[in-house]
C-alpha cells in the first residue's frame, strides 16, 4: 500500500499541475476510413472489412463528417483550425491494431492552441488547450486465463476489431497552473463541461461507462515558490467523472509522500482501482515509447477552407456559461442553486426534465437532492442512473396530480431504478397511489381523532397547527399512502 | 552520420525483427550506403522546397457518412491463424512474471 499524506498537508507544501488527455469517440454512422458500421455492442468482430483489418492493398478514404466534427469540436475549445494538416502513423506493436500503426496526427492537429473556461465553487478557471486532433481508435482485448480478466498471468488473448476505425478526437491540454486545493474538483468540472460541450454539438454520445468519453489525468507536484515542473504521472482507467477526482486526489497525496520522504516520483502510467480507490504502476516510461511517426502516404492533407470553417462557426451551440447563465434567470434559480446543479452534472438532466413538463424547482429537486445521492451511493455518475428525465417528469407530474406523496414518489423511483418499468406501470404494480376517497380517508380520521381526544380538543379550540399529530397518526394507519392535504381537511371539518 | 550495429538493432527491436550479430554487423554498412543516396535528395532541395508526402497534388479527398455492408464474422476470421468465440485470438501478450 501506498504511503499518503494529508491532502491538506501536500497543498501546504506544493502546487500541482495537471495534464488532461481526452478522448471523444465521435457518433458518426461509419468508421473513420472505411464504411463499417460503428454501432456500440454489436457481436464481435461483425463490424469489420479489408480496411479496418489492415489487410494488404487497402486504401483508407477519410469520413468527411468526422472531419466536420472534428472542426466543430476544435471551435467549441477556442481553438485556431489548421489551414493545411495531416495524419502520421503511429508505429507500435500491440494486437489492438492489426497494421501495426494507429493512423493518428502528429505535429500537424487539425485544431490547436484553445481555451475553456471551469468554475467551481463560484471561482473561474482557464483551462488552456494544447491541441484537438483526429484519430482512430483500437480493437477491444479480452485476456483469457489467469486471474479474472487481467492481462497478467493470462494465457492468450480474443480480439474484436468492432471497434478499430472508429473515429476518436483527443483533446489534450497545456499544463493547468494555478489549481490548488481544487486540482481535482477543477479537472473533474473540466471533463464534466467538455463532455456538455460535445453533447450540445450532437457528435458524441460522449458516455464514459460505454468507453465513449475517456480521460488520462497526468499530475505533478511543484514545490511552492518554485517554477521548476515535477515529475507526472498519468493515470488511466478512469470510468467515471468522480472517479478522477478520486485518483487525483491519491495522486496528489501519493507523490507528496513520495516526494516528502526525499524520494523521486517515477514518471509512469498507473492505473485507477475503483474499488479499493488507490492507484497502481502501469508501465514505466523510462524507456520512452518510439513511435517512429511519419505521414501517412495514404491519405491527402485536409485542407479545410476558411469558408468551411466559418460555415461551421455558425452551427455551434451557445457555449456553456452563456447557457448556464441564461438558464439560471429562466428557471428563476439562485446562483448558489445552479452551482448545485452544475456540481452535481445535472443541468443536461435537469433541461431534459423541464422539456419533458417538470416545473424546473422540482426538476432541480429530484436530480440534485434524491437522484445524486443514490448516484453517490452506487458509485456511477448522475446519467449513468438507469432513469430518464422523462421518467422523473412522469414522477413529477404524478406529485403534482396528488396521485402520490414525496414519500410514495421516493418509492417510484427506487421501483423505476429497479427496472420496474415506467413510473405509471410501478405506482400501478406496487400499489403506491395515495388514498384520497373520502369514505376510507373518514374512518381512518374518525379512528385518530378517538385515539387522541386531549389532540382534538385543542384543535376545537382553535389551535389548528395541533392537526399535524393527527395527520400523522392517519399516514401511520394508512402506511404513508394517504393525500395529507385531503387529510388536513377532513379533520378541520370534523373538529370546526 | 554512420549507422552502426547498435542503432540498427534498435531499429531490428522496435520493428520485431529478430537479427543475429552477423546480420547486424553486415546490415549496418548496407543501410548505411541507402541513407547516403537519399541524402543526396536533401542536398538537392533548397529551403523553399517543400517536403512531399503524398504524389498526388490532391486535398479533402473525404467519402460521405454512409455504412456499407462489413464482412461476414466466418470470412474476417478466415485468415486468422487462431479464433475462438468469433474473435481473433493471439498468443499471450505479456511474458511470466520473473
Amino acid at each position: 500500500m501506498d504511503e499518503l499524506m494529508d491532502f491538506a498537508e501536500v497543498l501546504e507544501r506544493f502546487d500541482p499541475v495537471l495534464g488532461l488527455e481526452v478522448h471523444v469517440e465521435l457518433n458518426t454512422a461509419s468508421k473513420m476510413f472505411c464504411g463499417c458500421a460503428t454501432a456500440f455492442g454489436a457481436a464481435p468482430n461483425t463490424q469489420t472489412c479489408p480496411v479496418c483489418l489492415g489487410l494488404p492493398g487497402t486504401l483508407p478514404v477519410l469520413n468527411g463528417k468526422a472531419v466536420e466534427s472534428a472542426i466543430r469540436i476544435g471551435l467549441a475549445l477556442n481553438c485556431e483550425i489548421a489551414s493545411w494538416c495531416r495524419f502520421a502513423r503511429k508505429n507500435y506493436f500491440y494486437p489492438d491494431m492489426t497494421k501495426d500503426f494507429q493512423t493518428s496526427q502528429y505535429d500537424e492537429p487539425i485544431a490547436y492552441e484553445g481555451h475553456v473556461s471551469v468554475e467551481t465553487g463560484g471561482v473561474v478557471y482557464e483551462v488552456p488547450i494544447e491541441r484537438a486532433h483526429m484519430e482512430e481508435d483500437a480493437g477491444k482485448l479480452v485476456h483469457v486465463g489467469g486471474a479474472t480478466g487481467r492481462i497478467e498471468g493470462a494465457e492468450y488473448s480474443l480480439l474484436d476489431y468492432n471497434r478499430a476505425g472508429v473515429p476518436l478526437i483527443e483533446i489534450v491540454t497545456k499544463p493547468v497552473f494555478g489549481t490548488g486545493d481544487r486540482a481535482p474538483e477543477v479537472a473533474r468540472e473540466y471533463v464534466a463541461d467538455l463532455r456538455d460541450m460535445v453533447r450540445a454539438l450532437g457528435v458524441s454520445d460522449v458516455r464514459m461507462e460505454q468507453g465513449s468519453l475517456r480521460c488520462d489525468a497526468n499530475v505533478s507536484l511543484m514545490p511552492k515558490g518554485s517554477d521548476t515542473l515535477g515529475t507526472r504521472t498519468e493515470t488511466k482507467n478512469l470510468n467515471s467523472l468522480r472517479s478522477i477526482e478520486r485518483a487525483l486526489r491519491y495522486e496528489i497525496r501519493r507523490q507528496g509522500a513520495v516526494l516528502a520522504a526525499g524520494g523521486r516520483v517515477t514518471q509512469e502510467t498507473r492505473h485507477w482501482n475503483e474499488a479499493g480507490g488507490y492507484t497502481t504502476s502501469g508501465r514505466s516510461k523510462e524507456q520512452a515509447e518510439d513511435y517512429r511517426y511519419f505521414p501517412e502516404p495514404d491519405l491527402v492533407p485536409v485542407a479545410p477552407s476558411r469558408e468551411w470553417v466559418a460555415e461551421l462557426r455558425a452551427t455551434l451551440p451557445e457555449p456553456p456559461a452563456e447557457r448556464r447563465r441564461r438558464l439560471t434567470t429562466e428557471w428563476g434559480f439562485t446562483e448558489a442553486e445552479m452551482r448545485d446543479v452544475q456540481g452535481a452534472g445535472a443541468l443536461d438532466l435537469v433541461l431534459a426534465t423541464v422539456v419533458a413538463g417538470a416545473p424546473p424547482a422540482a426538476a432541480r429537486k429530484w436530480w440534485v437532492a434524491e437522484l445524486a445521492r443514490r448516484a453517490n451511493e452506487t458509485g456511477t455518475d448522475l446519467d449513468g442512473l438507469p432513469i430518464t428525465p422523462a421518467q422523473v417528469a412522469a414522477v413529477q407530474a404524478l406529485v403534482d396530480a396528488g396521485t402520490v406523496n414525496d414519500k410514495l414518489a421516493r418509492q417510484v423511483i427506487d421501483g423505476v431504478l429497479a427496472g420496474e418499468g415506467d413510473p405509471a406501470a410501478v405506482v400501478a404494480a406496487r400499489g403506491l397511489a395515495v388514498v384520497s376517497d373520502d369514505g376510507a380517508l373518514g374512518v381512518a380520521v374518525d379512528a385518530a381523532i378517538e385515539a387522541n381526544p386531549d389532540v382534538a380538543d385543542k384543535i376545537r379550540a382553535g389551535k389548528v397547527q395541533a392537526a399535524g399529530a393527527l395527520i400523522g397518526a392517519v399516514m401511520r394507519t394508512m402506511g404513508g399512502k394517504a393525500d395529507a392535504a385531503k387529510v388536513r381537511e377532513l379533520i378541520l371539518t370534523r373538529l370546526s | 552520420m554512420t549507422l552502426t550495429p547498435d542503432d540498427v538493432a534498435r531499429l531490428a527491436r522496435l520493428a520485431r525483427i529478430d537479427l543475429t550479430v552477423e546480420e547486424l554487423t553486415k546490415l549496418a554498412p548496407q543501410l548505411d550506403v541507402i541513407i547516403a543516396s537519399n541524402r543526396l535528395v536533401s542536398e538537392v532541395a533548397t529551403a523553399d522546397v517543400t517536403p512531399t508526402s503524398h504524389p498526388l497534388p490532391l486535398t479533402n479527398v473525404f467519402r460521405s457518412d454512409e455504412v456499407v455492408a462489413s464482412l461476414p464474422v466466418a470470412d474476417a476470421l478466415a485468415m486468422a491463424p487462431a479464433a475462438e468465440e468469433d474473435r481473433f485470438r493471439v498468443p499471450r501478450i505479456l511474458e511470466e512474471e520473473q
